[in-house]
């Protein structure tokens, strides 16, 4: 394992390592995971509902797909690399879904008017590959209307785990370590439900890079583009921004 | 996958992306499937400024689905003449043309249940399974 680890890049090398801690323990907990995540982060549904009909978009990395039917009169083209969790967010209309890395897009670039990236940029392992992200989902976005207003551009939502969760029931805060293993406990009960044989509890690993502030507008700089309008919510810190 | 969905994708590969042969990709051993949903007229009327026709044109072709006009229908061509008067006045709901009920039909009820993807540029053939596609690339093609 070592002698095959040291023959491969770098970028190969940390993708193994989030298949390992992260896509793989998703496309395990797919179900489970899905029936805790059906309510909408406000900010999310704020961004959604402020598009105008006919708006086209990206969700990346849209999990069970909770958001693509916030706003029915947007077409939304959902993306996440756990198949299971796909499959889920498949039923949501009149959006749609599709198995793609977020740094490997399958989109055309610069031609869609907004893109959401919701808890998911937390899940790469380096810096390095967080930045790529963030380039990556800006590079789908539309440059300005030639005759639109100046805000006519493509937008898109970054939403990351924040450091600073003191009063969270996890309570991580300032000065802590930022790259952290976050338990999921699937539940013997929750198991059964879901169709599989043994019962027993069993707790999968997922790796996080928790933000501390001011490093989503960082990163986000890092990757070219413009900040709109940032903040935090609820233990989590997002950014608006654009291409720049 | 919905038909619609093919006129925002291209191959995940990043030397083919921002190739016009990678667009559209076309459809290979395609299994369709006709999903009802519900009619939304703004929906198309807003999303038709939106569409390559061409490219809509060229996936109705390869699907062997009936031809398209030359280029995209007027977004009044979407709803009976006079009925936006009949709407205000006796508060009807305004009746969608055929053309209207057949590009919803096209674009949001047909759609590719099983087959491939293929890249007009590089030949990579990304899977259609149970009507979701699988543009994750093997590691020697990244
Ligand atoms: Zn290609």
């Amino acid at each position: 394992m070592e002698q095959s680890r040291s023959e491969q890049s770098g970028s190969a090398r940390d993708e193994e390592y989030e298949r390992q801690h992260v896509h793989s323990v998703y496309e395990e907990i797919a179900e489970h995971f899905s029936s805790t995540r059906y309510k909408p982060w406000p900010i999310v549904e704020r961004f959604l509902l402020s598009l105008p009909p006919g708006s086209v978009g990206l969700d990346i990395g849209c999990g069970n797909g909770k958001y693509l039917s916030v706003n029915k009169n947007v077409f939304i083209i959902g993306s996440d690399r756990s198949h299971n969790l796909t499959r889920i967010a498949s039923s949501h209309s009149p959006s749609s879904t599709i198995v793609a890395d977020t740094l490997f897009l399958p989109h055309p670039l610069a031609k869609f008017d907004f893109a959401i990236s919701i808890a998911v940029i937390h899940h790469l392992s380096t810096p390095a590959r967080r930045i790529e992200a963030i380039k990556s989902i800006l590079e789908t976005l539309r440059p300005p209307l030639p005759d639109g207003k100046a805000d006519s551009e493509g937008k898109a939502l970054i939403y990351v785990w924040a450091l600073e969760q003191k009063s969270s029931r996890r309570g991580w805060d300032e000065g802590d370590e930022q790259d952290v293993m976050v338990p999921w406990v699937l539940k013997g009960a929750d198991r059964k439900a879901i169709g599989q044989v043994k019962q027993e509890d069993k707790t999968f690993q997922r790796y996080y890079h928790l933000y501390r502030k001011g490093e989503l507008e960082e990163d986000v700089k890092s990757a070219g583009g413009v900040i709109l309008d940032a903040g935090y919510e609820k233990d989590n810190w997002w950014a608006i921004i654009t291409r720049g | 996958m919905k038909l619609l969905t093919l006129n925002f994708l291209t191959c995940a590969r990043k030397t083919c992306k921002s190739l016009p042969a990678a667009f559209p990709l076309h459809p290979k051993d395609a299994e369709l499937e006709v999903v009802e949903t519900d009619f939304n007229a703004p929906f198309l009327r807003n999303i038709l400024g939106r569409l390559e026709w061409d490219a809509l044109k060229t996936l109705c072709m390869e699907l062997g689905l009936p031809n398209l006009p030359p280029s995209a229908p007027e977004p009044e061509a979407l709803l009976e003449p006079g009925a936006e008067m009949a709407e205000l006045e006796l508060e009807r709901e305004l009746e969608p043309t055929q053309t209207a009920r057949d590009l919803h039909n096209l674009l949001l009820e047909t759609g590719i249940k099983e087959g491939k993807l293929v890249c007009g540029n590089c030949g990579h053939e990304y899977a259609v399974k149970e009507g979701i596609a699988n543009f994750l690339l093997p590691s020697h093609l990244v």
